[in-house]
């Protein structure tokens, strides 16, 4: 026997929960969001993935990205790098990293095979974090996370004081030599709101990197988080990056 | 009380002063605070729509395939299926809005090929990878499809056969 009160319990949970799938069906009809008409900026959270037994050190990442977001050319510049580590046999805990040009000309072969050490690439870029350092010392509120979950700079606004240079445990951010003000990594901000995917992702050979939707449940980004042994940059720093890391070595710092 | 009005008008002497403190600080707010600024959060709404307009420089493969259908669907067929047009050809989005703009160049197959292919020890070992010193001298793409890449490649010494023909 139903009560009165657990009757309009019930009832307004299934209000509830259908004028949510109404809301859901919107977004399945339409395909992907990306293929939705407007950009909605609510209905996305970016975050890549980046898999570290598929990486070859080819650089067309690094290549990509400085042609895409037009990235100064000197050597020390970078919005993403890699990094190749080769760490010696009996001490996991001192790697000898380099990164001969951010990766830009590829890696020449530097150590021997077969000598017992372990060697791997990493790719690094903006972990766009969900609760960045960086953000967080702009005295202007010149650089923020957006509403889908991409840390950008507002380089009209930026003052060029080096604060979020500094900030960033990761090492992401630069002042551009052109313009004074602070670059990074955008997640190819004008790419993924047009339905594209970053130049970085668009140009890796062996899908490395993939930028996903964290929002979107049909993204396979969800199936890679699940089926894999993911880590994050420093997760001790508690910034909530969004850079997820598959085969990613306790050397890497 | 005319009294106690005369005792008051400090009082509002103040009162006029914080009116005017107000309105200058009404005033420089209105003037240095951004349009937007706060919208979203502590940040001018205007930026996201700024990093939005950046131009594309890549195309994506989506527009590759849009006028080229052969090669795309070569591509999708093979173990390079995952690799974009433009990881080889360059970025060409110039081209994709107006292909009379821009005529893509085509690879240097001897040194793009070793781009990802070179032999490197920090290379993953199941990723294909030769040392050129160790591999037939001539040309890659005489013996191997880069739309289309065999396990095995051709075994017939195809730069013998053009020689032949010459």
């Amino acid at each position: 026997m139903t009560t009165r009160r657990e009757f309009v319990g019930k009832s307004s949970t299934f209000l509830v929960l259908s004028a949510a799938a109404a809301a859901a069906l919107d977004n399945v009809l339409e395909g992907t969001p990306e293929k939705a008409p407007g950009y909605k900026k609510a209905d996305h959270w970016w975050a890549m993935i980046i898999d570290i037994e598929k990486c070859i050190g080819c650089g067309n990442c690094v290549r990509a990205c400085k042609t895409e977001n037009g990235v100064s050319m000197e050597p020390y510049y970078f919005r993403t790098w890699v990094e190749r580590y080769h760490v010696p046999a009996g001490n996991p805990e001192h790697p000898q990293v380099d990164s001969p040009n951010g990766g830009y000309d590829g890696f020449p072969e530097k150590y021997k095979p077969g000598d017992g050490s372990k060697n791997f690439f990493v790719p690094k870029l903006c972990n766009h974090c969900a609760h960045s350092p960086c953000v967080q010392v702009c005295p202007v509120g010149a650089t923020f996370e957006s509403p889908d979950g991409v840390v950008l700079v507002d380089k009209s606004y930026c003052l060029g004081c080096r604060y979020c240079v500094q900030a960033c445990p990761y090492g992401c951010r630069y002042i551009d030599p052109k313009t004074h003000v602070v670059d990074k990594c955008s997640f190819c901000y004008h790419r993924i709101t047009k339905g594209l995917t970053t130049a970085c992702c668009e140009t890796c050979p062996t899908e490395a990197r993939q930028i996903g939707d964290l929002k979107n449940p049909a993204d396979p980004i969800h199936e890679f988080l699940r089926t894999h042994k993911i880590n994050v940059l420093k997760p001790q720093m508690a910034t909530g990056s969004k850079a997820y890391y598959n085969g990613l070595d306790g050397s890497v710092r | 009380m005319r009294h106690l009005m005369k005792n008051k008008v400090h009082l509002f002497r103040m009162a006029g002063l914080f009116v005017v403190g107000f309105l200058v600080f009404a005033g420089a707010r209105a003037v240095f605070v951004p349009e937007g600024f706060g919208v979203y959060g502590h940040y001018r709404a205007g930026a996201l729509e700024d990093n939005r307009a950046f131009p594309l420089v890549h195309a994506g493969r989506a527009a590759c395939a849009g006028c080229h259908g052969d090669e795309p669907e070569a591509l999708k067929a093979s173990r390079h299926a995952k690799v974009g047009c433009e990881a080889c050809h360059g970025a060409l989005a110039v081209h994709a809005d107006d292909p009379a703009k821009l005529t893509p160049k085509k690879p240097d197959a001897k040194t793009l090929c070793l781009v990802c292919h070179m032999a490197n020890v920090a290379k993953p070992s199941g990723f294909k990878q030769i040392s050129p010193e160790d591999h037939p001298e001539g040309v890659c793409t005489e013996c191997h499809d880069p739309h289309s890449p065999a396990d095995a490649p051709k075994p017939a010494p195809a730069p013998v056969q053009k020689e032949a023909a010459k």
